[in-house]
């Protein structure tokens, strides 16, 4: 048999069980009851002690998003969402009070982190290098926050949304919902209305943030879905880096996970954030794993303003996510990097928009997908240019990787140009990896599954490199490991 | 040792090796010689364990064990390094990032502990530099963008970082100027050892003059039709295969 067949079987033959985050924490929940109505939107409001005005916010997302239909026009398929079958919020009972000192988090909880290898401690996390301070988000609460005062002496803000909302209402007020509209899609109506913990970042003039940023995402409990929102604003000259991580246990029914993220870039200010996606995919018949329905959007507000994404995303049973750039400002930059891997029986329809409005803004996109197994991916990108957008670029580039061939590859790149003058550029490849490569390498002593993985992380190279230095290890490994059928 | 007894292969059904006896004793080289198409690369493919090259018949050992159903990389770690004919390029990988997993890859293999990261880099520098490469290929993508020459060179990299303990050269000279063939014979004669062997799989006589073989065997219809000492390389520049391929098959 080929090599490369039989790669495509040994990687078809991977197993929900490898999935290494895939345990639950056994702990006490003091959940909302389950479904979906006007209530549970006044009690999760409730539960977080919110101010009228948004809780009016909530019932009127919830209002439009009764009468929303689903987005239809992504190329994945799966069975009519029931909205009532899941708690929408859950929070571990020892941490009623919100979010405590470190030294108080509940065991169970720093044990559970422990096991995730991100350990809430304030700790360097390779010695020489910058430290990173992390939100630690389970179900729908911030359960810590590290380096909390460190942050505080240089001026940026880092907490869980409910106590923004505290700490700097006028602030949350002014920016929730301002580039992601309440009713932008059915998805981020539906977050609107019931979001609970994610976090909040505000980082003031002329700051460059003394740290790297990160929020950890883990949904535990059986039947609820995660909602979370964050809010990052770069104001004037400053600039953050942000990581966003996400792991779930392994569960038979599909989890839902609905967020939105919200960018705003001032004049001057630069905001990178990557994320590294690796929500439980289901097993490998495509049962089980999680709905990553998420929204995500940036906006270079003021001139010379800069917003870099970068994804790396591995899990989830369908993954449906266009990060964006709005470029508003003159001389801004949009950039999106992504990497997308694709196994089993998981569907991914991810891209991006580039929004260009502001003159001699310039965006650029590098997609590398990867699709393994008989998983189906799906690139989607818009670009977008407004008459007034003298002088504006794009140039995209999109790599499409495919291992077996079982799977499937789709490159969907739409542009809209209404300025002549624009110069908008697309190039396109579809590869699989070839059976000289794998035999080249095994040759040299590389074994058959670190052989893909060293031709895969080669094929993302460009994408890995965008990464902060602190993530960019972990991710290697990460794709190595959501394509191998050994490692767990 | 190396002891292959009366080797039958197919490619793509079709058989290509037809009975090929040979035995390479530890601290010899051997030369192989050939029309093209006669089976060489097939040969150097079915020792190295590549798929799609079935052995149908006839065994080989190495070292006391047969390897017909071991996988490349167990080959790779059992010592037997194949020096490609068309070198494969892999792109976005570092050379350096790909020298260290392969050796750190056989290493574990043998039960060893990984080479630290530094002690690695220094001996990086150093092979690299004896064979007249620039650092800068190191950092390059695996053969990307390299001259025919450089890919050679890379391949007796590789080799001497890997020290194997039988080395197939598979037509490694071709396409060499006289230079870049002495770098690349010094490279194979810095590993002679009482314990190591070479296969040199070659068109020319012109490497056997740096890399002098105990024995050189003419390879065609997918057998040894002939073997003698190194002269036998002179003569057959002298005569042509037809006068060797003819009297035995
Ligand atoms: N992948 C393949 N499929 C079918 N035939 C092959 C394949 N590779 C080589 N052959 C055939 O096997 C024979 C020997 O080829 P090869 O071993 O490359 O010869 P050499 O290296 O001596 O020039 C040739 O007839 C060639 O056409
Ligand atoms: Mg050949």
């Amino acid at each position: 048999m080929p090599a490369t067949a039989e790669t495509a079987d040994q990687v078809q033959s991977i197993e929900g069980e490898k999935y290494k985050y895939g345990f639950i924490t056994e702990i006490e929940s003091d959940m909302a009851p389950k479904g979906l109505s006007e209530d549970i939107v006044r009690f999760i409001s409730a539960k977080k002690n919110e101010p009228e005005w948004l809780l009016d916010w909530r019932l009127k997302a919830y209002r439009r998003w009764l009468e929303m239909p689903e987005p239809k026009w992504a190329k994945v398929d799966f069975p009519p969402i029931d909205y009532q079958q899941y708690h929408y919020y859950s929070a571990p009972k020892s941490q009623e009070d919100g979010p405590q000192s470190l030294e108080d988090v509940d065991p169970e909880l720093l044990a559970t982190y422990e096991k995730l290898g991100i350990p809430i401690r304030e700790q360097e996390m390779l010695a020489g290098v910058q430290n990173v301070a992390v939100d630690y988000v389970f179900d729908s609460v911030s359960v810590a926050t590290t380096f909390k005062k460190k942050l505080e002496a240089a001026g940026v803000i880092f907490c869980p949304i409910s106590e923004a909302l505290e700490r700097c209402p006028d602030l949350v007020r002014k920016y929730l919902g301002t580039v992601v509209p309440m009713a932008d899609n059915k998805h981020s109506c539906l977050n609107s209305a019931v979001f609970t913990d994610g976090s909040f970042v505000y980082i003031p003039p002329g700051v460059k943030c003394p740290m790297e940023l990160s929020t950890y995402f883990r949904i535990n409990e059986q039947n609820t879905g995660q909602f979370e929102r964050t809010l990052i604003i770069a104001d004037k000259g400053s600039y953050v880096s942000y990581l966003e991580g996400c792991t779930a246990p392994m569960r038979d029914e599909n989890q839902l996970h609905a967020a939105v993220v919200e960018l705003i870039a001032l004049d001057d200010a630069e905001i990178k954030y990557s994320t590294v996606q690796n929500w439980y995919p289901g097993d490998a018949d495509g049962k089980g794993g999680i709905y990553n329905f998420v929204t995500k959007r940036g906006a270079c507000r003021g001139k010379n303003s800069k917003i870099s994404w970068t994804q790396v995303e591995t899990g989830s049973a369908i993954t449906w996510k266009y990060p964006s750039c709005i470029l508003q400002g003159d001389n801004s930059v949009g950039e999106f990097y992504s990497i997308a891997i694709t196994n089993n029986a998981q569907q991914a329809d991810t891209g991006t928009k580039m929004i260009h409005i502001g003159k001699n803004t310039t965006s650029r996109i590098i997609s590398k997908g990867i699709s393994a197994g008989k998983s189906d991916q799906t690139y989607r990108g818009l670009v977008k240019i407004s008459a007034k957008a003298e002088g504006a670029r794009n140039y995209t580039q999109c790599d499409s990787l495919l291992i077996g061939d079982k799977c499937g590859a789709h490159t969907v790149p739409y542009i809209e140009s209404r300025n002549k003058a624009a110069i908008v550029e697309h190039e396109a490849t579809t590869s699989t990896i070839s059976e000289d490569q794998l035999f080249y390498l095994r040759q040299r002593g590389i074994p058959q599954e670190a052989a893909v993985a060293l031709v895969v992380n080669g094929f993302c190279r460009e994408v890995l490199q965008q990464l902060p230095m602190e993530f960019a290890v972990e991710a290697q490994k990460l794709v190595g490991i959501s394509l191998e059928g050994s490692v767990g | 040792m190396l002891e292959i007894k009366d080797l039958h292969a197919t490619v793509g059904g079709t058989e290509i090796l037809k009975g090929l006896h040979l035995v390479v004793e530890p601290g010899e080289v051997h030369a192989i010689m050939g029309p093209n198409g006669s089976g060489k690369s097939t040969l150097s493919y079915v020792l190295a364990g590549r798929e799609g090259y079935d052995v149908t018949g006839g065994r080989i050992i190495y070292n006391g064990e047969d390897l017909t159903n071991l996988e490349p990389e167990e080959r790779a770690a059992k010592g037997i390094f194949l020096a490609f004919q068309y070198p494969v390029e892999i792109p976005g990988v570092p050379n350096s990032t790909f020298l260290n997993e392969a050796l750190n890859a056989v290493r574990r293999y043998r039960g060893e502990e990984e080479m630290d990261k530094i002690e690695f880099i220094k001996m990086l520098r150093a092979k690299t530099k004896e064979l007249s490469m620039s650092d800068e290929m190191l950092k390059r993508a695996v053969n990307v963008g390299f001259s025919g020459g450089e890919k050679k060179r890379n391949e007796v990299l590789q080799m001497a970082i890997l020290e194997p303990t039988l080395a197939i050269l598979d037509e490694t000279d071709s396409g060499l100027d006289i230079d870049a063939l002495k770098i690349v014979a010094d490279g194979v004669n810095a590993l002679r050892s009482p314990e190591r062997s070479s296969l040199v799989i070659t068109h020319y006589q012109r490497l056997l003059d740096y890399i002098v073989p105990d024995k050189v065997h003419i390879l065609a219809k997918g057998r040894i039709q002939h073997t003698g000492g190194k002269e036998l390389a002179h003569e057959l520049e002298a005569k042509g295969y037809a006068d060797f391929v003819g009297e035995a098959a």
